[in-house]
């Protein structure tokens, strides 16, 4: 499964060496270009030293360490390989960097964008911030594609059950039932011509439990697998010892160079981890990289043209230096994230220097005095979701959207994906803010059908400044056929996160940047202009319980009526339809003959 | 013939049983700590100190939430002394690592007035600091502490799940974790405990899964807690007559707190929303042998443990049992035809009758004089009059308490229990009244009077074994003699005596005495008479804070079947 890139510098030397054999012309030709090429392997910088075909890929790798307001630490790692390459033309049979088995997925279904996320947890956006990239608890994948696919349907399948086999999840379990098609929440990330949503398919799977078997294959993707550069960090027991574990794969076009004449292809791999140190440091909130990830940073990938970790130390509140790192970072970085501000310290691995005072990195950070802040900040756009009412026969959706802007209202998309068997009421929908009705100014709704696709809404809702927003939806439980329930069936069912997308005014005026100068975790979604940003926002998934019958009713029913037709029916049956008669006594057989003959000799009456 | 009639209890839900935790916690000191600091602060703010419990829960690590009510109540509740009630519920959650908010287990301890539970508080605090530091929680756990007891609770049941039952008030609930799938709630005013006594009657009757008593119960045995239902000890083991006694006396405390309707603690009101709960109540008598706050927290720590290990909610063992003893029950199989045989009594006895109506118009073949005139129509009085004055005693107590406190010197608590005794001896009178002015249907008329009697109150039973199988069985008990053997004519005085005894009014004051004797605590009549005028107060105080069934059924079903039955007795 694993790509021919995901070897060490020693496998990539000697696959390089075939190639050039390969392309040489005669023997002694060959062999000096190989000498030629593995003294320009040995030299410096290997990565952005190679020439020619090999300078049209590249791996920027980063990771983004941020203290969270709740004292927790986020760790968001990004891995971006580029390719100047066109996959869709099927001309490409040499892969270097991008793995094979995802360019050759592209090229095959037709893909142009896709995106998918398998997530332990639950980001909790109130709390915590917004995230470079949010994801929903479970799996979630949507997918963009071609114009030229002409049976998107069956494309879909098939991606899924083979994603399914690459990442070892269960996403397999796409089908119409959790299907989507949204109208307005997902656009294209990359280069699009047009956005004609009906080559779109969105699909959440809430019950999804990602673990290690997920995390290897992901690693496997990687260039220089886990053995060199930040993915050494990447050890699954201390990913997985945490509070929340997202793990993600973006593959979309871009734009070759700013004129935007040629199209390259972005395969962006993010890894979010939120550690607590709560729970494990006693409530010292100090942390270092080896406490979270009991490794700590040695050597840079070879094949990595970029390699940084960035710290983010922007002062929380007025009183600035609260926090101080070590070692002493290479540079700073300024940059407005997300309508704020921020300030991070930057290490890049890449030069010289960092590694010359001691063999190993090992970032630490500590709180100059304690924090004693029980008043966090609150992000400008969160949401909560719950299930009202009580009982098994009916229930309420209510989601809350919270606007904290002191002076701007903006207007959010959301999207609600409820399964079948929950049957909404659509004309109990209502939407209350600030205690009066607001009308959504645009709404798409697609009603379920029974065992084929589930409800689909979509609204465009105003959000007035400094406002709680309340939707509520009511729904009845439907009753299904025994062979229906999962197993577990007491457990109760899943709704999938709602999802929420939004421009969000900015505090701070943002200045354009260079898209490919700035830090990855900037880059993903375009910024439209300096005055507000995008978020998308995803909230709790619903653990819904529906009727459920007793399941030994079944074994229960079958033998009672078992006993009953063995008994009654069988000893009725035998009695009506046997018909009596007088048995004439017959000459016998052998052995009674025998017997005759001897009772004769006895002197009693024959039998 | 006791382990048939009642085996022993044994886990049902793998997902407990099989797997084994370990308790590590020893929060006993932390615990007496916190409860000295809570109960300084308590007395100081003279209420609930919502800023102190915040901060210390935030300083534990959780997510901390408030919410405050209000509730005026119909009318002043004299055994609580409140009316005007505000308070406010602090709670906090410990979001469990890698899950999603959409399960929850809840402990919750009610903070009432008199410096009572301050050591309950403690134990919360101090369980919820060593739980913060597990990282194998799978489900939510929320740590809650009410202000006013079941009020709170009810307040925070409602916002929680986003409803409005009864006139609660209550400002925005602001954090959620999922569907709850058990609770425990803890009372506990002594440093150190001789005994756990567990509740396990919710309101109207409900009861939780049995599969958690019995977790309870395991736990118990492994920490060495002495453990008691009821109040009562456990029976000693084998057959004996004391044992048998014994295991009487605490199955007949639990029909009659089943019968009551009210809830035995705060976990009653969670069983509505299908959440299962316990109240432990930590008792400190005077038994020799003590253990401090430590073994309790190990016990909780180990129940939590184990209820986050299930996968399902609890559903695999009993909803509906009897308890003797906290180790035997008694199955819906075998009490169910009990209630089964009395009420086929009816069903016979409304049979004979409807024979003998129909033989009677075969066979006399012109109905005698008298009879014919207007048909059924000779019953509508009777009956109006019964339902009439089941709705009054239903409504006119609390609805005129205002009209009776300007008129007579009496507080609106007395005006409306008076009420309430007044208008029932009241509806007592009625049949004589109503003969005067209407003439009966003669021979008939009593015969289909009774047959719909029967028929309502047959209705009526079957119903409530199925709803509340103690209070269905109590009410049977006691007027099923009287319905079979009720007829007007001959000697109406014993009959009288008969029904007059076991209206279901009389059958209340009998519990009253009747409990009072199984708790080995006998009442006067004096006493009993107190106690029975409070519960009448408490009775309808708890339909209108909790919803609670027994005041409108007693009203609106039995009083009226019952006065059908006093109409045929007396029918001219």
């Amino acid at each position: 499964m694993a790509p021919p890139e995901a070897a060490p510098l020693a496998g990539r030397r000697k696959r390089k060496r075939r190639g050039a054999a390969r392309g040489g012309a005669g023997g002694g030709m060959a062999a000096a270009l190989l000498l030629l090429l593995l003294l320009l392997a040995a030299g410096p910088g290997p990565g952005r030293a190679d020439a020619g075909q090999e300078r049209r890929d590249a791996l920027r790798e980063e990771l983004l360490l941020s203290p969270l307001p709740t004292g927790d630490v986020a760790a968001t790692f990004q891995f971006r390989t580029r390719w100047d390459a066109d996959l869709q033309r099927g001309s490409v049979s040499h892969y270097r960097l991008f793995p094979k088995a995802l360019g050759r997925l592209v090229a095959a279904l037709g893909v142009r964008e896709l995106h998918l996320a398998l997530t332990q947890g639950f980001w909790r956006t109130r709390y915590w911030g917004q995230p470079p990239l949010q994801a929903p608890a479970g799996a979630e994948l949507w997918v963009w594609f071609q114009p030229t696919v002409t049976d998107v349907d069956k494309a879909w399948k098939e991606l899924s059950n083979i994603l399914s086999g690459i990442f070892c999840a269960s996403l397999n379990f796409i089908d119409s039932t959790n299907t989507v098609i949204p109208t307005a929440s997902f656009k294209p990330l990359g280069l699009a011509n047009g956005t004609d949503h009906h080559l779109l398919r969105y699909a959440v799977l809430p019950r999804e439990v990602v673990c290690t078997e997920n995390l290897t294959p992901w690693k496997k993707l990687l260039p220089c697998g886990s053995k060199a550069g930040l993915a050494v960090l990447l050890k699954a027991e201390r990913l997985f010892h945490s509070s929340y574990h997202s793990q993600a794969v973006h593959i979309r076009p871009i734009c070759r160079d700013a004129s935007c004449l040629a199209m390259s292809w972005e395969l962006r791999q993010t890894l979010t981890v939120v550690f607590d140190f709560f729970s494990s440091g006693q409530g010292k909130k100090d942390w270092s990289l080896f406490k979270m990830f009991s490794r700590t940073l040695t050597d840079t990938c070879p094949l990595a043209s970029q390699s940084k970790v960035y710290v983010d130390i922007s002062p929380k509140t007025k009183e600035k230096e609260l926090l101080e790192v070590s070692p002493p970072p290479t540079s700073v970085h300024e940059a407005v994230v997300q309508g704020d501000k921020k300030t991070y310290a930057v290490y890049d691995l890449l030069s010289p220097s960092l590694f010359n005072t001691s063999r190993s990195l090992n970032v630490q950070l500590k709180w100059k005095r304690p924090q004693d802040s029980s008043e966090m900040p609150i992000p400008t756009l969160h949401a909560q979701r719950y299930v009202a009412g009580y009982g098994l026969q009916t229930g309420e959706i209510c989601t809350l959207i919270y606007n904290t802007h002191p002076y701007r209202a903006f207007p959010v998309i959301l999207l609600e994906t409820v399964p079948w068997y929950l049957r909404l009421y659509v004309h109990t929908l209502t939407i209350i803010t600030k205690g009066k009705e607001n009308k959504p100014s645009y709404i798409h709704y697609q009603p379920a059908q029974d065992r084929r696709r589930p409800h689909l809404l979509e609204m465009l809702i105003q959000l007035p400044a400094n406002s709680v927003t309340k939707i509520t939806i009511q729904f009845e439980r439907a009753l299904l056929k025994w062979t229906e329930y999962p197993p577990d069936p007491n457990h109760g069912f899943y709704v999938g996160s709602s999802v929420l997308s939004a421009l969000v005014p900015s505090v701070t005026a943002m200045k354009d940047m260079d898209v490919e100068q700035s830090p990855l975790f900037t880059s993903l979604f375009p910024s439209s202009d300096g005055s507000s940003y995008f978020v998308r926002l995803y909230t709790e998934p619903l653990l819904v319980n529906l009727p459920t019958p007793d399941f030994s009713m079944p074994y229960n029913v079958i033998c009672l009526t078992c006993t009953v037709v063995a008994v009654c029916y069988g000893s009725f049956y035998n009695l009506l339809t046997r018909t009596f008669h007088v048995e004439e006594p017959s000459r016998g057989g052998l052995a009674k003959r025998l017997a005759n003959v001897i009772r004769k000799f006895r002197g009693v009456p024959p039998l | 013939m006791l382990p048939l009639l009642a085996p022993r209890t044994y886990l049902s839900e793998n997902a407990m049983g099989s797997t084994m935790v370990g308790e590590g916690s020893d929060l006993g000191p932390r615990a007496l700590a916190l409860a000295r600091d809570f109960g300084e602060h308590r007395r100081r703010e003279g209420g609930i100190p919502v800023s102190w419990l915040s901060h210390t829960m935030f300083q534990l690590g959780l997510e901390v939430h408030s919410q405050p009510f209000a509730r005026t109540l119909p009318f002043p509740d004299e055994a609580h002394e409140r009316y005007l009630v505000r308070g406010t519920n602090v709670f906090g959650v410990l979001r469990a690592p890698r899950a999603a908010s959409t399960e929850a287990l809840l402990l919750l301890v009610p903070c009432c007035e008199g410096g009572k539970n301050e050591q309950a508080v403690g134990l919360l605090l101090a369980l919820a600091g060593y739980c913060r530091g597990q990282i194998y929680w799978a489900k939510d756990l929320i740590f809650l502490v009410t202000e006013h007891d079941l009020l709170g609770t009810q307040a925070w049941l409602e916002g929680y799940h986003g409803v409005n039952l009864t006139a609660m008030q209550s400002g925005p609930f602001p954090g959620r974790a999922g569907a709850i799938q058990a609770a425990l709630a803890l009372e506990l005013s002594s440093d150190v405990l001789t005994s756990v006594d567990v509740a396990v009657e919710g309101l109207d009757g409900q009861l939780p899964n049995l599969d958690l008593l019995n977790l309870f119960q395991s736990f118990c045995h492994k920490n060495g807690l002495l453990c008691t239902l009821q109040g009562k000890l456990p029976p000693p083991e084998g057959p004996s007559g004391p044992g048998y006694a014994q295991s009487l006396r605490t199955l007949g405390l639990m029909v009659l707190g089943q019968a009551g309707g009210a809830p035995g603690g705060p976990h009653g009101l969670f069983l509505r929303f299908r959440i299962e709960a316990l109240t432990l109540r930590g008792i400190n008598s005077f038994r020799q042998h003590k253990f401090d706050l430590g073994a309790l927290g190990r016990t909780l720590e180990g129940m939590f443990r184990k209820l986050n290990n299930l996968l399902e909610r609890l559903h695999q063992s009993y909803f509906l049992y009897l308890l003797p003893s906290l180790a035997r029950f008694v199955s819906i199989g075998s009490y169910a035809p009990a209630l089964g045989l009395l009420l086929l009594v009816l069903a016979l006895r409304a049979l004979e009758l409807w024979m003998r109506l129909s033989r009677s118009e075969e066979g006399e073949g012109e109905p005698p004089v008298g009879e014919a005139r207007g048909g059924l129509l000779y019953l509508v009085p009777p009956i109006l009059i019964s339902v009439g004055a089941g709705a009054a005693l239903y409504l006119l107590p609390v609805r005129g308490q205002a009209v009776a406190t300007q008129h007579f010197p009496v507080g609106e608590a007395e005006a409306v229990v008076l009420a309430l005794i007044g208008i029932y001896v009241a509806g007592m009178a009625l049949p004589h009244s109503t003969h005067r002015a209407l003439s009966g249907g003669g021979q008939r008329g009593w015969m289909t009077l009774k047959l719909l009697a029967l028929l309502a109150l047959a209705l009526l039973l079957t119903c409530l074994a199925l709803l509340n199988f103690s209070l269905g069985f109590l009410l049977g008990v006691t007027l099923v003699p009287p319905a079979a053997a009720v007829r007007p004519g001959g000697n109406r005085l014993p009959l009288a005596l008969l029904l007059v005894l076991t209206t279901p009014g009389l059958s209340l004051f009998m519990a009253v005495l009747l409990e009072r004797e199984l708790l080995e605590a006998p009442a006067g009549l004096g006493e009993a008479w107190q106690r029975f005028l409070g519960a009448l107060g408490q009775g309808l105080l708890q339909e209108h804070l909790h919803g609670a069934h027994l005041s409108p059924l007693l009203c609106l079903g039995a009083y009226p079947c019952w006065l059908l039955l006093w109409n045929v007795l007396f029918w001219k």
